[in-house]
Order: structure tokens, then sequence, then C-alpha cells
């Protein structure tokens, strides 16, 4: 093997694992707070990805219609749990988050769709979209049912995986697209080219990796976040309000896995489904990750990112089986490692 | 014969359905697929529901059944029923080598493992030469028997759904038995089935490979009926479904596994044929529905439809009482009181930098009860720990009348005659009284898996019942013997812990905290009860905080603090020892 | 003078067993009053329903306020505060993290305060301050729990089961330091098995058995009633008490 085929292939493993880092970080995030898994991730990186790119044509796409019709469901569900006592700085606030946020951006959206929208406002419009869809699917689908299980709360998240991806197709279409990239320039640095884009993906990454350990280290609500990972009773019982913390991990997971879409559909051909096996990948380095630890996921999603790139130079047939049986050996480790003393949970 | 009745009524319906004039063909092969799915969410609830071992990868074993006999009939003209051995094995080899890797992994990792194997066998299959890759393998021949084919839905019908009954009925007997109830613990974390022998890894792999028979089971019957098999029905959505199924019936159910697989598929069905007609030829637009309802449903019944349908028909499960006059061998009575039964010698555990249990002697005596006592984090439990095995010591000797115990499994020093209750109650709370009791006599019995599906348990399941029974007459339960466990009060489900552990029928008993929660009447009861026992040749090890019960109680008191053991005595020489007052006890005493 | 918390025929159900039935009470201004009783009475259940942790029928108000439509997130703003008997601590976060948290609901100011007021009280959290909750002893994750609730600036502190698996003489500091909050303007609700040490601080005493107060009145009275004796002062009374 030659040193510029061993340096190309480093760099596309780097530069897709940078991406799955993302998605993995996400993951850890919504798990960490909520014990969701979060399978429709792939569906946050599709939209975002796709709503990017039919914005970038000049077309409204369906998802800030869904965001408005999930939006509506949702102040329905806050009326509803609140009825015993409906006091009306709740519902302003409700409406205003549910109602007037949404409307707003379907307003906004029809209002500036056009083929010569600037690309920041679309990068805006679509971030914003799936932000919104990310929040109340955690009001709709998960709040409701937050006491229970791991494996219920897996099993919704199945659920809204499936609904989310159905959508996609209605959405979308069959047809896959692309969006225009965020930047044309490129580095040269010996036989490697470094374009604009996938400087974007690097920077945005670390960018990503540093705020979460700020925000999570010295902000008041970061820590509020971390205490409902840690204990929901206990974060309760001061005050913390648990169900805003899940809305704010989902909100924050969307947004990352819009931003890993957006960032990837100038790069490659997006269809409706791709997202799920993207989703995935991060899901391995999260897995790995053990889905508590910010920098051990990011090094996985690196290393997945590299496994990918090699095996589908030299085995592209049996890629994706050697993707997914990578965590076996780690899975084996692991167990391994694992104390003998099991945890005093009910 | 009761309990078989229901099972007679519904195999007769079964039987009777394709013979009704007017059933269209439709129908039957919707009750065949449902029959598939039931099979492999069968064992989805003995895995996930019963074992609390949650596998998204059950439908890559159905594909290693599937493939299985679709190799060996078409590449090599086996005979199908040939292959259903080879099938069986095969996805029961693949369970042992992918169970080896997952079933230790501790909560949600074994999930998310199984995922990824899941994924990657999926695109195992649709790669493999030999495997037809993504087109797969076709003509298959169909089952048949003499010269009739089961070409027809209708007639693989039968073999399906014998194969749906008989393997409920398995089932159903291995979970009602010693197997059984090892299993049932496992979901309550594995030290408290270990405490009294049970080879927990061995169990978890029991249930993993099971499960993934039947799933090979399901997959065997698929080929035969489809005479086709291809990687989509062994993918990761698939798996997800099949959870699904388990999960919509009620994990935890084996009915449920039946109703969760007909719910399901017609649902499917119902979705797939009328949704295009409502809203024109959307494509997909099921599985939005689907995926929403599925929300839905989790959100207004997390726990399943049978159970919810089971809690509104008067149908109440016959209760067998035990025949208490079964006896099980008694271990050998303890020596004279002057025979030393535990011998602890600079006992240590270091966690880290963190020194739990320092270089602590002492002994307890045949006939002898000790106190162990000290402030929370003194290490008392810890001691515990390393008594029993569930710990290793970092150094020191442990021994039981004499043997060393050179640290020996938990499953190995219950052999020795040492049993235990837990600080925070570890019983399973949806299993009775009796059940929980039971698995304390564990070892007391010799049945497996296959003799108790086989009912060929039932001498010596019923010598396990009468002793726990016993047992739990002689704490004074009787009334509570069939109640569920987590029913009880904390006090009460600590006593019930006593009686588990008398099931043993121990040498030496360890209490960690039993009068916690007990009244002064009940703690006085508790009292009678440790000296009747020691009376009888038992010693007790008890951790206790009730300064007036141990001071009554117990013939000596060992004192930790901070893992360092500061005094020993009589409990007259405790209460006025002055290391002790100044670390525990306070001036006041 | 109206009670600052007032509970009125109260019952809480799990499933089809009901736990507590009509219960009433009232806890004053300035006041320490203890519930005594056994495990399994319904003592923990009472708490957690007054806190909104379970569901409760019957009538509670705290402040004039009624706690009904509250969720426990409300009435944690309202001055209302439980110690539960879990500690429910945040572990893998360090002591004045988990005292900052305690804080979340109220102003950064006040929030300065309470840390100077709690670490006097519990000069050991200020030693401890960057440990994490998970490492320290027991008593010490007791004073962490009750600084915890105090950094809120309650008016009315619940807790459950201080002296839970505590040395004796641990269990004595932190019966005094119950004592002082009565002091510092802070009215306690005292659950214990512990009865004994109990009546000994309480100015006011119920006995709860079987979900129900079958006796409340001066905490000294209930302290020499003989069949509150023989119930539950039991051995310590017999022998030299612990504490």
């Amino acid at each position: 093997m030659n040193t510029t085929i061993l340096l190309f292939l480093l760099q596309d493993g780097i530069t897709n694992g940078a991406i799955y880092a993302l998605l993995g970080l996400a993951l850890v995030l919504v798990f960490a707070v909520t014990r969701v898994i979060l399978i429709p991730q792939g569906e946050f990186v599709t939209y975002g990805a796709l709503s990017y790119a039919m914005l970038a044509t000049g077309q409204v796409p369906g998802t800030v219609q869904l965001a408005v019709g999930m939006g509506l469901v949702a102040f329905a569900l806050d009326l509803f749990f609140a009825r015993k006592a409906l006091r009306a700085r709740l519902v302003a606030r409700s409406a205003a988050l549910n109602i007037a946020f949404p409307v707003g951006l379907l307003a906004v959206t029809y209002k500036v769709a056009g083929p010569t929208t600037p690309m920041a406002v679309n990068i805006a419009l679509a971030l914003l979209i799936v932000a919104a869809i990310g929040l109340f699917l955690y009001r709709i689908a998960f709040q409701p049912i937050a006491h229970t299980s791991v494996l219920v709360l897996l099993i919704a998240a199945v659920g809204c995986h499936l609904a989310l991806q159905g959508l996609g197709l209605v959405f979308f279409g069959a047809e896959g697209l692309r969006g225009p990239a965020l930047s044309s320039a490129a580095v040269t640095a010996g036989p490697l080219r470094f374009t604009g884009q996938s400087l974007a993906v690097y920077g945005l990454t670390i960018a990503f990796i540093v705020g979460l350990w700020l925000f999570f280290g010295y902000t008041k609500t970061g820590k509020a976040l971390r205490a409902t990972a840690v204990n929901r009773l206990g974060a309760r019982l001061v005050g913390i309000r648990t169900s805003l913390s899940g809305q704010i991990a989902f909100l924050l997971a969307s947004m990352i896995g819009a931003i890993s879409g957006i960032l990837i559909v100038p790069i490659t051909t997006l269809y409706y489904d791709t997202g799920f096996l993207i989703g995935l990948k991060g899901f391995i380095a999260a897995i790995i990750g053990g889905l508590v630890s910010y920098p051990l996921t990011a090094i996985a999603a690196i290393l997945v990112g590299i496994v990918e790139a090699f095996s589908s130079f030299y085995a592209s047939n049996f890629k994706e089986v050697i993707v997914f049986t990578l965590i076996l050996p780690v899975l084996v480790l692991r167990s391994l490692a694992a104390p003998a003393v099991e945890e005093e949970k009910d | 014969m009761t309990q078989r009745l229901p099972l007679i009524i519904f195999a007769l319906v079964m039987a009777v359905i394709p013979f009704v004039p007017g059933v269209p063909p439709f129908w039957i092969v919707l009750l065949d697929n449902i029959g598939l799915a039931a099979l492999v969410a069968m064992g989805l609830v003995l895995l996930t529901g019963v074992g609390g071992l949650t596998s998204f990868g059950q439908a890559a074993f159905c594909g290693f059944g599937a493939y299985t006999t679709a190799v060996l009939t078409t590449a090599y003209g086996l005979s199908p029923w040939l292959t259903l051995p080879a099938s069986l094995l095969v996805s029961g080899i693949a369970a042992v080598l992918l169970g080896l890797v997952t079933v230790r992994l501790s909560g949600h990792y074994l999930p998310l493992g199984t995922i990824a194997w899941g994924i990657g066998l999926f695109y195992l299959f649709s790669k493999l030469e030999f495997l037809g890759r993504n087109d797969g393998i076709s003509g298959i021949p169909p089952l048949s028997i003499g010269s009739y084919k089961m070409l027809s839905p209708d007639a693989i019908y039968y073999a399906i759904w014998i194969a749906v009954l008989i393997s409920a009925l398995l089932t159903m007997n291995l979970l009602d038995s010693r197997t059984g109830r090892a299993i049932r613990a496992l979901r309550r974390g594995h030290v408290a089935a270990e405490a009294f022998g049970v080879q927990t890894p061995r169990a978890k792999l029991l249930v993993f490979i099971y499960a993934a028979v039947l799933a090979g089971l399901s997959g065997w019957l698929y080929a035969h009926f489809q005479r086709a098999a291809n990687p989509t029905p062994f993918g990761a959505q698939a798996g997800i479904e099949y959870l699904f199924i388990a999960v919509v019936g009620g994990a935890g159910y084996v009915w449920g596994a039946v109703l969760g697989a007909g719910i399901v598929v017609i649902l499917k069905e119902v979705l797939q044929s009328y949704l295009p007609y409502i809203f024109g030829g959307q494509s997909q637009l099921e599985t939005i529905v689907f995926g929403i309802l599925l929300v839905l449903l989790l959100q207004l019944a997390p726990t399943g439809v049978w159970p919810w349908l089971m809690s509104r028909l008067p149908l109440k499960p016959g209760r067998k009482t035990p025949d208490t006059s079964l006896k099980l061998p008694a271990r050998a009575q303890a020596g004279p009181t002057s025979s030393v039964l535990l011998h602890i010698e600079k006992a240590r555990k270091q966690f880290g930098g963190v020194t739990a249990v320092n270089d602590v002697s002492f002994d307890v005596n045949a006939r002898e009860i000790v106190a162990l006592i000290g402030p929370n984090g003194a290490g008392k439990s810890t001691t515990f720990n390393l008594i029993t095995g569930v710990l290793t010591a970092t150094s020191g000797k442990i021994s039981v009348q004499g043997k060393e115990v050179e640290n020996a499994p938990p499953q190995e020093v219950v052999k020795l005659g040492v049993s235990r209750t837990f600080q925070h109650v570890k019983l399973v709370p949806d299993m009775t009284v009796l059940e929980n009791v039971a698995i304390g006599a564990h070892l007391r019995g010799s049945s497996g898996a296959v003799s108790s599906m086989l009912r060929l348990d039932r001498a010596d399941e019923a010598g396990l019942l009468a002793e726990a029974a016993r047992q739990i007459e002689r704490v004074g339960l009787s009334d509570q013997i069939d109640q569920l466990a987590g029913s009880l009060s904390l006090g009460q489900q600590r006593i019930v812990e006593i009686a588990r552990a008398l099931c043993v029928d121990p040498m030496l008993l360890l209490l960690d905290e039993p009068a916690a929660g007990l009244r002064h009447m009940e703690k006085q009861r508790l009292a009678a009860l440790l000296r009747q026992l020691r009376d009888g040749g038992m010693s007790v090890l008890l951790v206790e905080h009730d300064m007036g019960f141990v001071m009554d109680l117990a013939d000596r008191i060992v004192v930790l603090d901070f893992g360092t053991k500061i005094a020993e005595g009589t409990p007259a020489a405790i209460k006025t020892n002055p290391d002790v007052i100044k670390a525990y006890l306070g001036a006041a005493a | 003078m109206s009670a600052l918390l007032s509970v009125a025929d109260v019952h809480i159900s799990y499933g089809k067993v009901e736990a507590v039935r009509g219960v009433s009470l009232e806890v004053a201004g300035n006041e320490i009053v203890t519930i005594i009783g056994a495990n399994g009475a319904g003592k923990t259940t009472l708490l957690n329903a007054i806190m909104g942790i379970l569901p409760l029928k019957g009538r509670a108000a705290f402040a004039g306020t009624d706690l009904a439509p509250l969720d426990i997130e409300d009435r944690v703003a309202t001055g209302l505060s439980l110690v539960p008997e879990h500690r429910e601590l945040f572990a893998s976060m360090n002591v004045e993290d988990n005292l900052e948290l305690g804080a979340f609901r109220i102003s950064k100011a006040t929030a300065a305060t309470s840390l100077e007021k709690v670490y006097a009280l519990f000069p050991r959290l200020k030693e401890r301050r960057k440990q994490l909750a998970g490492t320290l002893s027991g008593g010490e994750q007791q004073m962490l729990a009750m600084g915890r609730a105090l950094m809120g600036a309650p008016k009315l502190l619940m807790l459950d089961e201080p002296s839970l698996g505590l040395a004796p003489i641990i269990v004595a500091d932190i019966f005094r330091i119950v004592g002082e909050l009565r002091a510092a303007g802070v009215s306690v609700l005292l659950v214990e098995q512990n009865a004994q040490a109990a009546l000994r601080i309480a100015d006011r005493a119920y006995v709860m058995e079987l979900g129900e107060f079958v006796l409340s009145g001066a905490a000294k009275d209930i302290a020499s009633n003989e069949r509150v004796a023989a119930s539950y002062l039991g051995f310590q009374h017999e022998g030299e008490s612990a504490i």
C-alpha cells in the first residue's frame, strides 16, 4: 500500500468519523439526560440535510409543516396534562413555544424561500425547523412515558424512527438530493487536499465537543442537565424540571443531527432513509464510549470512520459487516473489565 | 388439569379454523404469519420479559434457521425433516458464540450489542455468495409427509401451530420449575441468585440459546412456507418488530407473545391494505401510522395487552399447596460449641486507593450469635460480601469449618453451608413468597431445563416446594405464602429473605440488618427465632443498628470503624469500651 | 395562627392497596413535628405524597397555597423541601455542585449567603467541598442531603429517617442540628423510627400505625405514653439508651 492511499483513506475516515462523533455525542447526551436511546437521530440528519437542500432550490420543505403540526399536538398535551390547574402564564408560555414559534417559522420560510435566498438563511431555517421537531418529539412521544424502563423508551424511539422515516419519504420523495457546499475554498497539504467543507466538519466537531464540555461543566443549566442524568428524583427535589431537561437535550441533539446533515449533504447524495445508517454508526461510537464518556465517544467515532474507510477500500462488500462487528471485541473487553458488583437499582 | 383446559380449548379452536366454511384463504396466511412471529416472540418473552435480557437480534437467528435449511435442501438435496435439527443446531451454536460475548454485558449494553450484531449479520447474509447475496435462495422444497406435500398455506398451518403450541407448553413448564425460578430471578440482578448457587452466566446463556432455537425453528418453518429465503426478513427492522410484538403482548407472558403477534401482524396487514385507499397511493404511509400507533400504545399500556386483558377476566390461577410431609436430606449438624465455624484472618479489601476492610480478623463459633456493628461505611457489608464470595479479598484468609474459601465464587461458598440475607432486599417482586423462598433450596434440587420442560422434574420440584413452605411456616409467614413478594411490607420482605436463607439448610446464617423496619414485638419474635436456630445448632452472624436488639441477643459483638476492628467482646464489655463509645455509641451510652 | 402545612383527611394508595387512610396533620411556623411508627406504617408514603412524588386524595395546603395542582418542582418553589430516605444525592458530582444545585430555584446572591449558612452548620462539608458526593461517608451524605435542601431556603424541611444506618454518635449530631434549624426559623417535619431521639427534640408528635394516626399530642406526653413506650421505645427503654 502506498502512503498516498493511506493518507487519503485516513483523511476520508477522519472526515466521516467527525460526523459520527457529532452524532455519537448527541446520543450520549440524550441518553444521559432522558435514558432514551435516540434511534430517530438519523432522521434529524436527513431532515436537516434535505430541508437545507430543498430550501437551496427555492422550495419549502414539508418538515416545516410537520413542525407546526407537532407543535399543535404538543400544545394540546400541555393543556391536557395541566387541565386541573390552567394558569394564564402556563398557557401563554406553552402557546408561545408550541404554536407561535413553529407558525412563525412557517411564515418566515414561505416568505423568504426562493432560489436566491442566502445560504446562511437556509441553514438557519433548516436548523430551526429540525430543532422544533426535536423539541416537540420529546414533548409528544417521550415526556408522557419518561418514568418507564429503558426498554419501553427504546421501543418508543423505534416507533418515532419509523414514523419520521415514513414522513421523510412523503416530504422529500424517493430521489436523493444534494445540497450546495458551504465553501468552495480548498487547501492543499502535500498529497492531500482539504476542502472548505471538510475543514468545516473538523471545526464544528471540535467546537461542539468544547462547547458541550463548557456547557456541562460550568453553566447552571448544564449542571442541572447532568443532575437530571445522575438522579432524576434528586433533581426534581431541588426544583429542576426534568421534562425541561429532556426537552433541552432533544433540542441540542436534533440541532447536532441537523448540522451533521447539512455538513454531509454537499459531499454525498442523501436519501430519505440514509440517515438511519449514518446514525447507527454514531451509535456504534456511542456504545464504545459506554454511553457516558464524550471524549471516548469522539475517539471511537473517528476510529469507526477510519475502519470504514479502510474496509470500503479493501473489502467494500463487507464494509458494513466489519463496521458493525467492530463493536464485538470492544464489548468483550468491556465485559471483562466490568466490575463484579452490580449497581443497587430497582 | 384446570391449568391445561384453556390451552386445550385454544388448540381445538385453532384446529377447526381451516375447516370453517367461508374462512378466506388469506386469513390462513395471516394466521401462518402470526404463528411464525409468535414463536420468535415467545423466545423474547423468556429472554427479555422474564430474564431481563433485551435482544434486537432475534431476526438474525431466524435467518440462521432459514438459510441452513435453504442451503442444505437446495444445494445438497437433503430432506426438510433432516434439516430441522440442523437448523436448530446452527441457530443454537450461533447463540452460544454470540451469547458468550453479549450475555455478560450489563444494563443497556446488551440491547445495543444485539442491535450491532443483528445489523452485522444482516449484511453478512446479503453479501455471502453461497447464500445468494441480496437475491437469496429460492426453490426450497416444501415440507412433506409421505407423498403429501404441504404446498398451500393451510397445509403448513398445522405444522406452524403445532410448533407454537408445543413451544408454549414447554416454555410454561420451564418457567414453573427450579430452572425457571433461576431464570426469573435474573432480572433482579445476579447477586441474590448466585448467593443460592444459581450459575447466572449459565442461566443467561441457556435462555439466550432457548430463544435463538425458537427463532431458528420459526426461520426453518418460514423457509419452507415461503419456499425461498432472502436477507430482508432477517434484518434490523424485523428484529425490532419481534421485540415490539413481545412488548405489545406483554413481555413476561407466554401467551402475550401469541396475542402480540396477532395484534401486530393483523394491524400491519390492515394498514397496508386499507391506508392507500383512504389516502391515495402514498407509499410507506403504513410505516408512519404504525410508528405513531406504537408510541401511542406504549403511552396507554406500557406493560402490554395480555396482563391488561387478564386483569379484566375473572380467571384466577389455581395454586397447589405444597405437601410439607416431603423432606429433603439435611446437612450434618455442627459440632460442639467450642469448634470454630468461620475463621477470618487479616481479611483486607481495597477499592482503588480506599481500604474498605483493613486486616480484620475474628471467628464465629458453632452455636453462637455474633453481631457486627459500626457506622455505615465501616465495612460491615463489605465483610459480608467477602465471606460470601461476592467480592474477592485483596489479602487475608477466610475459612469455613477449617476449609479455606480462597476467593471461591458465591455459588461455591453457599455449598459450604453459608447463606445470607441482604441489606437492600433482593427478592423477585412479581414472584410469590413460596417461589422466592424456593430459590433458597436451588442447590438441594437437581432437575435441569430439559427435564423441567418435559415435566420429569415433579418429584424433585415437590420436595423443594415442601422445604420452602416449611421454612415459611417457621418464620411465621404462612398466611402470605401465595402473595407476591413485592406486595409485602419491607419488614416482612426481610423475613422472607431469612426463610429463603434457611432453605439452604445452612450452618452459618449471615443477616444484614434483619430487624430494620420491624416493630418491637416483631423484633422480639425475630430474636426468639434466632435463639431457637442457635440452640438447634446453627450459628448467626448479623449486622444490625438497633443496639437494644443487638445487646440483648448477641453472644459476642465485633465493632468495625473505617474498615478496622476496634473492639470485640461480650455485649456488656462492648457497652463500656471507651473506644466504641468514642467512635460509635456516643457519650450518652 | 394559621398552620404552615396543613393536611386534612388524606388517603394514598398504591394500586389497590391503601397505604395511608384518612390522615390529618398540621405543622406551624418554627415548630418541629415528628411522625413515629414502624417501617411500613406509611410514614415515608405520606411525606412523598406531600412532596408530590405520589398522588394523594384529600386536602393539602402549604403556606396558604393549595398543593394539589403543583408538581414537585413547583412545591419546592413554595418553600417546601424533602430530604428523602435514600437522600438522592448527585453521586458523581462534587459537594459544592450538589449544594449549588440545591439553590437552583433561587437567585445567585441569595444562594451565596445560603452556602455560607450551610457551611457554618456543617463545617465538615466545607472541608470536603471538592469531593464527589458518592464517596462521602453515610453521615456526611446525610449532612449533604440536608445542606442541599437548606440551600433552597425552605420554610419547611421534611426529613425522612435521617438517622438510618448512621452511628449513634453521628445521629446525636444530626439531631442537634435539626434542633438548631428551628432557631433559624425553619420548621421541621421529621419521620423517624428512632422514636426516642425524635421525641426528645420535637414539639409535637404523631404516632402512625398501618396507615393511620393512632395518637397525637405534645412530644413529651407521647414519650410518656405507656402504649408508645411498649411498641416503639422497646429495647432502648429497657437497656441503656443508645443515644
